[in-house]
């Protein structure tokens, strides 16, 4: 495809994976503990999505990523500064809660405002990124009801991988069970692609692209509309962490050959 | 189950990117957030990885150690130094960027920092006084290949230090020579240089060498660098690998040059004037140079030590105890572990105080020197302007400035309102006037920052070990801390030991530019304690005023035998001073930046949320900082204006006890005085007895009546101090860690 395409990668920002996880109930409802003092990286599912688009942006000449963003503007600021050297795009940030507590509905509504004051955009160019699932809160919902808001009815979930043919079809695949990949073929764009972890590792950081996407992050940050989501209506039954399990026992002296007997008796049960 | 947020003012998470932003001053520089957090993205992944692979177990260069410089590259750390004019990305001066990248890949380990920066020292020369076309022929070579493109940049090695009894004793000391090898008729001395190197980090890598070298050749006048290149025709040999015990990740060998190189390559260029070459530059011009930036970073290393052994202390602490049968979740040993412990608090609260203050003094000495760079190129381009060359005459020039320097410096402390402002703002455009000012403290900030930080910070970091237990001297240690620890020794050590700081301090210190300064800090101390008396800043004002008089005190006075106190070879008296100037600039610094988010803070969302417990736990340190550094100070005080007076022996001479007899004819005129003597001086129980029985005359005070007053009000001045320990102990046991360190161990 000569003329390239625009892609969309709508990704949120979550707490650092290492950081203690506390729900708590807020005068605005359910929130985490010390949400806004917790470091925050971008959601590792839409993360994938950012680096496929880096990558088919620059095997297809004349194409365009832009980041949408739902997030607190501090803090998406801040996860800029290590995002914004992995590869070039066009921040298009919306100034909001990045919670896990928030309805898909009203999230998918805020980005769809953000995409359709994009300059520029063009529908039939238009490839819609996002993560599959979320390490927020992965209702797997909010990229398929955006995509429908945008009248895009090529939808792919689970994504690991997507091909350019010479005709300009998108040959994509999609994770199914047993580890298995369902393939199939689309025209062209649009396309909602919803990214598993894909195949590209991530790529090398990079300064110089970092500056020059700062130079357009910044004046973006500052001019976000802000935009007011809930769970309007939502009542929540319960919250809680989804729990660790630790069976440990303390065996001085153990053969490695019973070691692997036991780990084996446990993964069969 | 969730439990409901709770609002108690005290700090909630450690501090985070934002917080330290504001405190440190480069919340409005992204360019300078994104190397940093670049920077910690190699630190704690391949950094940590190669740590935790055990690749510190030898002295050795491997291919582990070497390929970290690709991410270093990539990082867009070894590239920092560079103009934005040749492939660099930051503008302007980089003094707090490189404590910065410093502090971060200290923070997992020291020996990458010093590997990451040796090419930038390396470069430091050319950079500080090199010769237009020598700045820009060799930054244009060091720029990092961009992802994707096949180019090996230029690396190189600062070649100074040299086998004893040459540099590291003394830098002006210099085995190395550099004779005349041919010089032809109208055409370019080329000059023959031999030089041994001990110490010499980069050297299995370097392609260049910085070296100074004194001149062996009648034709050569004194020492100079010179730019050694490893195709330059002779032997760059880059010797025996030095077996240290630290920094491992860095190269460190003791190189052999004998090589043949154009004159062109004397740092800063030279002058021939009689058949002679004179370089522009000496050895000692540009070391001073490039050291009174340098020397910044290594401070900022020990400063990220202190603050990284925080968290996993606190992790160890509080599952000391997990595991076992008897102590079940829920319970205060299985939640606390050690924490129920005050002692084990109290010294991890010394710690963390200790290491905001270090971080807090290297990096507003990195912001001097930001402050200072552009201020030095002005004077240097006024002062050529106006002919004015050699060290002689550009004194001359900045004496017959002082009295202006004096002025600014008095109006400076004055309030806006009340100052003659035509006059503030002349002399504040007076570039030359700012850089004498600014310059005072540079002088001092930098030895400061490098001596303090390494030598205090080396023995908190063994206080830190000792809480880890018997798991803090392993290399199982989360943290490294056991790492960390001996890494900080060298530290103290290399770009010049604590005596050359401290000898340095001793000479700054007393100058009047930066007492006048110091004099003003006092007063802003005592502006500070009365807005925020839980600061602890009036306890340091107070010490400060001692430290002050102290120094006027034996700058004047002589010891028992009638010799003077305060002069270059009493360092019993200079570095001691010395040292305890260190204490009151660490923690005037820190409360100036816990003051600078006090009002910073609440306009960051990210920040404001907890602030105020924030701000109370960082208040809380800053009192028990300065609590300690007053005690410092009033001992180290006391010390040198008491202890150079003989004591008192049962002599005539020294020693007047009251007789009974003369109390009683005393009663007449002062009655009472005979029991208020009791208390205060020595009385002979009985008429003829040689002195009374105890275990010794009495000290008297004549003449330090001000010292005793002063003595007498740091202590009270202490007041508050544990209660503030006690409540930053208390935060510690509430305050919300990560669920694992960030990096591998």
């Amino acid at each position: 495809m000569s003329e390239g395409y625009h892609i969309v990668v709508c990704a949120g920002i979550v707490p650092d994976p290492l950081q203690t996880l506390q729900p708590v109930q807020t005068p605005t409802g359910w929130g985490l503990k010390n949400e806004m003092m917790l470091p925050a990286v971008l959601d590792p599912w839409a993360a994938h999505a950012l680096y496929e688009a880096a990558h088919l942006a620059k095997k297809t000449p004349g194409s365009k990523v832009y980041l949408v963003s739902l997030a607190p503007k501090a803090k998406l600021q801040q996860v800029m500064m290590t995002v914004a050297q992995k590869a070039a795009f066009e921040l298009v940030p919306v100034d909001g809660p990045a919670s896990g507590f928030t309805e898909a509905f009203e999230v998918a509504s805020a980005l769809y405002e953000a995409i359709m004051g994009i300059a520029g955009l063009d529908r039939n160019k238009l490839l819609l990124f996002g993560g599959w699932e979320s390490a927020s809160r992965g209702a797997g919902s909010t990229l398929q009801i955006l995509g429908e808001m945008l009248q895009i009815h090529d939808q792919f979930q689970g994504v690991d991988e997507c091909t350019v043919n010479p005709d300009g079809s998108l040959q994509i695949l999609e994770r199914v069970e047993g580890g298995n990949h369902q393939v199939s073929v689309c025209k062209g764009p649009p396309v909602v692609l919803g990214w598993a972890t894909g195949n590209l590792p991530e790529p090398p950081n990079n300064p110089q692209i970092g500056m020059s996407n700062m130079r357009t992050i910044m004046p973006a940050l500052q001019k976000a509309k802000t935009a007011k989501i809930g769970a309007d209506g939502v009542f929540f039954g319960s919250v809680e962490l989804p729990k660790q399990l630790r069976q440990t026992r303390v065996v001085k002296d153990a053969q490695v050959d019973e070691i692997a007997r036991e780990i084996l008796e446990w993964i069969r049960k | 189950m969730p439990e409901k947020m709770i609002d108690d003012v005290t700090l909630q998470t450690l501090p985070g990117d934002a917080i330290r932003q504001i405190m440190w001053r480069f919340s409005d520089r992204f360019d300078i957030q994104m190397l940093v957090q670049s920077t910690r993205a190699v630190a704690r992944g391949p950094v940590a990885r190669l740590v935790a692979e055990g690749a510190r177990s030898t002295h050795d260069w491997t291919d582990q150690k070497a390929a970290l410089f690709k991410h270093f590259d990539e990082a867009g750390i070894t590239g920092a130094f560079l103009d934005p004019e040749c492939g660099g990305m930051i503008e302007g001066p980089k003094n707090l960027l490189f404590a910065l990248i410093a502090f971060e890949l200290a923070w997992v380990d020291a020996g990458a920092a010093t590997a990451s920066l040796a090419g930038n020292l390396a470069f430091a020369p050319i950079h500080e006084r090199g010769t237009p076309e020598q700045r820009l022929h060799y930054m244009q070579r060091m720029v990092p290949p961009a992802p994707g493109e096949n180019r090996k940049p230029l690396r190189g090695a600062f070649g100074l230090t040299e086998p004893i009894p040459y540099v590291g004793v003394d830098t002006g000391a210099l085995g190395g020579k550099v004779r005349i090898a041919e010089w032809p008729d109208g055409g370019e001395p080329i000059l023959h240089v031999e030089k041994r190197g001990r110490f010499i980090t980069n050297m299995d890598l370097a392609n260049f060498v910085t070296a100074a070298v004194d001149s062996d050749d009648p034709r050569i006048k004194g020492s100079c660098m010179v730019i050694l290149e490893e195709t330059d025709p002779g032997i760059f040999d880059r010797g025996a690998p030095t077996r240290k015990l630290v920094h491992q990740l860095s190269s460190t060998r003791d190189p052999i040059f004998s090589l043949k190189v154009p004159a062109s390559r004397i740092i800063g260029g030279y002058k021939i004037k009689d058949g002679v070459i004179i370089p522009n530059y000496s050895h000692g011009d540009i070391i001073e140079a490039v050291f009174r930036r340098t020397r910044i970073t290594v401070g900022a290393m020990t400063a990220a030590k202190l603050l990284s052994a925080v968290e996993p202390v606190i992790r160890y602490q509080r599952g000391r105890f997990r595991g076992t049968p008897t102590v079940q979740p829920g319970s205060s040993r299985y939640e606390l572990g050690l924490q129920l412990k005050e002692d084990t608090l109290h010294r991890l609260v010394d710690i963390w105080a200790s290491g905001e203050a270090a971080a807090s003094l290297v990096f507003a000495a990195a912001r001097l020197f930001d402050e200072i760079d552009p201020l030095e190129r002005e004077k240097d381009r006024i002062l050529e302007q106006q002919g004015v060359s050699g060290a002689w005459a550009q004194m001359k020039v900045f004496r017959n400035l002082r009295p202006k320097a004096m002025e600014y410096v008095e109006l400076c402390a004055q309030k806006p309102e009340h100052r003659d402002t035509s006059r503030f703002k002349e002399l504040e455009q007076d570039p030359l006037v700012r850089y004498m000012v600014l310059d005072a403290v540079g002088n001092v900030l930098c030895p400061a920052s490098k001596l303090w930080n390494t030598g205090h910070g080396a023995n908190m970091m063994r206080e830190a070990l000792s809480l880890m237990g018997g798991y803090g001297i392993t290399e199982d240690c989360p943290g490294f801390l056991a790492f960390k620890w001996m890494d900080a020794q060298l530290e103290a050590t290399y770009e010049g030991p604590e005596a050359v700081q401290r000898r340095q301090l001793s000479i700054t210190m007393t100058m009047d530019i930066f007492l006048a300064q110091f004099r003003n800090w006092i007063k802003e101390m005592r502006q500070i304690a009365s807005r925020r008396p839980g600061t602890g800043a009036c306890t340091l004002a107070t010490a400060m005023e001692m430290w002050l008089w102290t120094l006027e005190h034996l700058q004047n006075a002589t010891d028992a035998n009638g010799n003077k106190l305060y002069h270059s070879p009493r360092q019993g008296v200079t570095f001691a001073l010395a040292d305890a100037l260190c204490w009151l600039l660490a923690s005037r610094y820190q409360i100036r930046d816990v003051l600078e988010l006090e009002e910073k803070g609440r306009n960051n969302p990210m920040v404001a949320e907890g602030l105020d417990g924030t701000l109370a736990f960082l208040t809380d340190l800053c009192h028990v900082q300065s609590a300690r550094a007053s005690g410092e100070v009033g001992r180290i005080c006391a010390e040198l204006v008491h202890g150079y007076n003989r004591h008192p022996s049962w002599d005539g001479e020294s020693c007047h006890p009251y007789t009974p007899t003369e109390l009683d004819a005393l009663e007449s005129v002062a009655p009472g005085i005979a029991g208020g003597v009791a208390g205060h001086a020595d009385i002979m129980s009985t008429e003829g007895d040689p002195h009374p029985c105890k275990a010794g005359p009495c000290v008297r005070f004549e003449g330090l009546e001000t010292f005793t007053r002063m003595r007498l009000k740091l202590d009270g001045c202490l007041t508050g101090a544990r209660l503030a320990k006690d409540r930053a102990a208390q935060a510690l046991t509430k305050v919300m860690i990560p669920e694992a360190l960030d990096y591998p161990q």
